[in-house]
């Protein structure tokens, strides 16, 4: 296998905004507006890429899937300081879920052939579930290093990665073989911002779109059509009902006894 | 049965299938390839074939059918030695989707030497609680597990699973998920059947809560879901139930392709999955030395420190303590937000504590919309004088 690593971001575009509210009269989502965004997350997916491509050599492709606008994230990816950038793009893939997200990314990486170590963001901030990295990783039947907070070791020539995992309990030091499948933390580092010099080549670099007609994704198998779920609904969260029940006092000393009273009164102390 | 296809006629018998196979699926018998039950349709040994002699049919052939997939399981998680509450949680849920699918419940618990664990899932309500003991599962993999589970999984055909949404739930489930090609929903909130197809019903926050989602899987099964801990009320113990218990053998699961090679426990100010008492800070809190009066207090109350995503952000605090959308979702009996505005992600993880207590200089301040008790004031003064109170009390009773 060659020393120089190839390193695949999977970057999804996102609005700008978390502000999305539901409107029930039109029934769809009310964005504050229309702008887009690189995923916040996984600006720390990308520059845990580049750092490992600064650290060993290689190559660091930004993928996404998602609307032909999305094009403009990418040349932001580029900015950062991703080699280039590839995006999947095609009527066929609109409405997928998490499975058919991670088929078709999977799919796009099989077809790039030879390609060492995806890294993912933790989460998207629209859709929020984590599936997406660990569905890619079953579907390339690689292994997956997920909540990753720190890469300690990298080594090529044994083909294997070792980073330390956040867990609910602890923290877990776990080896993988290469290639595979990183998640990885906000904890994991600072990202950069974009260079002048990394703009002018955003503005110049050309990023292809690929179709399933080009990774060779089964047609059925992306989109809604090969998406396993539905959404059948959305709505407003309820707000809790109840009122606070104010502790107020001439001190801070009466405050906390107050407090604390209440408190005690709750069998909380 | 596997889906994977062997053309005959065309197989040299080479072995390279045999060796890409992560899963033991393949072998050479009289000089072709065979393969058995193991296969997950990975598509792993299609690019190693240089004669093209295996195939994977369109995946809809191998779905469980919705007809013939009977059962609710419950994945059974271990964190510190013992049942993670999540799981406890979800038999409590899966009990009543059972009922009302008038199918077993069933507790699937994998590790080593997990019998009391098996016990326990029994007292708190399976039907059948499927044992795998084995050390190879000792430490958490997710690769081993999802393995095992698929195995289990295929054999008797579940129509629902659940797994925490935690870091290893999220995790297996996402594998398996992807391996039987069916839908997983994230972060479930609420779960219920629908009375007329019998489907799972699964509701879930998303854009860090400023919308719920309704999600089914019609046609798939088992129909997934992670489940947010502390949302569900935990199954009660049934002291006298004689658990089911069915040990399952190790099933083959190949060669490995990642290795555990340390696990250091969270100090216990950093487990705020487990504890009763949470006093949090935010942006208000200014620095490190605030948050030690913040520890100070938690040190008091038998607590835990959390923060808000600014507060971690800063450096204050490290990234383990932080609750919302982003960090743990808590659900302690008393939660003391100093010096935290309550945004949308930050309520996110907190908003079903028990008690709440918001100390905030301002009073528009949208934590006091879910506080119980609010304090407007400076922290720096109310926290200690809290702290003071407490000391005082405490040595009143001794
Ligand atoms: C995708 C996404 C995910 C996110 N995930 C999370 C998450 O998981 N968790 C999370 O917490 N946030 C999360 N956030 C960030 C969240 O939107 C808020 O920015 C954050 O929670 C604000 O933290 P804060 O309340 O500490 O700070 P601020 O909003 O700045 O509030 C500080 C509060 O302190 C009060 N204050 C100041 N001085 C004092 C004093 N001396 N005494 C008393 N009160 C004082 C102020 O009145 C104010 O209300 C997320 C955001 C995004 C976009
Ligand atoms: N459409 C997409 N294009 C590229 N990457 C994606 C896409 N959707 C999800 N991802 C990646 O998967 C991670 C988890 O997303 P999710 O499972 O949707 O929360 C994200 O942080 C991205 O790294």
């Amino acid at each position: 296998m060659v020393s120089e690593m190839r390193i695949v971001v999977m970057c999804k575009s996102v609005p700008d905004t978390m502000d999305v509210r539901f409107d029930p009269q039109t029934k769809t989502m009310v964005r504050a507006g229309v702008a887009t965004t690189i995923n916040p997350f996984d600006l720390f997916a990308i520059e845990a890429a580049l750092r490992l491509r600064e650290q060993h050599g290689g190559t660091v492709t930004a993928m996404t899937m998602g609307p032909s606008a999305a094009q403009r994230e990418l040349q932001d990816a580029i900015a950062m300081g991703c080699d280039d950038a590839v995006l999947l793009s095609s009527p066929a893939y609109a409405g997928s879920d998490t499975w058919a997200t991670a088929y078709a990314l999977a799919c796009a990486v099989r077809y790039m052939g030879e390609v060492d170590l995806i890294v993912c963001g933790r989460q998207a901030q629209d859709g929020d579930t984590g599936q997406v990295g660990p569905g890619i990783a079953r579907q390339l039947g690689w292994p997956q290093v997920t909540y990753v907070s720190r890469v300690c070791e990298l080594d090529l020539m044994a083909r294997r990665i070792v980073v330390e995992r956040l867990l609910e309990d602890g923290r877990q030091t776990l080896a993988a073989q290469l290639p595979a499948v990183m998640t990885v933390l906000k904890d994991a580092n600072l990202p950069r911002t974009a260079t002048l010099r990394g703009m002018r080549r955003a503005h110049r670099a050309v990023v292809p779109t690929w179709g399933p007609e080009i990774t060779g994704a089964d047609p059925r198998l992306v989109g809604l059509d090969g998406s396993p779920t539905r959404v059948v609904r959305v709505f407003s969260p309820t707000a809790r009902q109840g009122q606070v029940q104010w502790i107020t006092a001439a001190t801070p000393q009466k405050v906390a006894e107050g407090l604390l009273a209440a408190l005690t009164a709750e069998q909380l102390v | 049965m596997a889906r994977l296809k062997i053309d005959r006629e065309l197989c040299i018998g080479c072995g390279a299938c045999v060796d890409a196979c992560l899963y033991g699926a393949l072998a050479l018998v009289d000089g072709l390839a065979v393969v058995n039950d193991l296969c997950v349709a990975c598509s792993a040994c299609l690019d190693v074939c240089p004669v093209v002699a295996l195939s994977l049919p369109a995946a809809q052939d191998a779905s469980l059918s919705a007809d013939t997939a009977s059962g609710v399981w419950v994945w059974i998680e271990t964190q510190h030695g013992g049942a993670a509450e999540v799981s406890w949680e979800m038999l409590g849920k899966g009990r009543e989707l059972a009922d009302a699918r008038r199918v077993e419940l069933v507790a699937c618990v994998l590790g080593s030497r997990c019998q009391d664990l098996a016990l326990s899932a029994g007292r708190r309500g399976a039907d059948r609680v499927l044992l795998v003991d084995d050390p190879a599962l000792a430490a958490f993999q997710t690769d081993v597990y999802a393995r095992v589970l698929l195995t289990l999984v295929t054999a008797q055909r579940p129509e629902i699973m659940l797994f925490g949404a935690t870091t290893r739930g999220r995790d297996l489930a996402g594998s398996l998920a992807a391996d039987l090609r069916t839908g997983l929903t994230a972060d479930c909130t609420e779960l219920s059947i629908d009375p007329e197809n019998g489907c799972l019903v699964q509701t879930r926050p998303a854009y860090g809560g400023n919308i719920m989602a309704t999600i089914v899987t019609p046609t798939r099964r088992p129909q997934m879901a992670t489940v947010r801990p502390r949302v569900f009320e935990p199954a009660p113990v049934q002291g006298d139930r004689v658990p089911t218990i069915e040990r399952v053998a190790m099933p083959p699961v190949g060669e490995l392709a990642t290795e555990v090679l340390a696990f250091v426990p969270s100090r216990s100010d950093e487990n705020l999955g487990q504890a009763r008492v949470i006093v949090a800070g935010g942006k208000g809190v200014g620095s490190a030395e605030g948050f030690a009066l913040l520890a100070e207090l938690a040190a008091l109350l038998g607590g835990a420190v959390g923060a808000s995503r600014a507060a971690v952000d800063a450096g204050w605090v490290s990234y383990a303590h932080q609750v919302g959308q982003t960090g743990r979702t808590v659900r302690p009996e008393l939660y003391i937000a100093c010096g935290i505005s309550g945004a949308i992600q930050h309520r996110a993880g907190m908003s079903t504590s028990r008690v709440i207590v918001a100390i905030n200089s301002d009073p528009t301040a949208p934590i006091f919309d879910i506080a119980h008790f609010g304090v407007v004031g400076d922290l720096f003064q109310i926290v200690p004088a809290l702290s003071a109170a407490l000391r005082q009390q405490l040595g009143d009773q001794q």
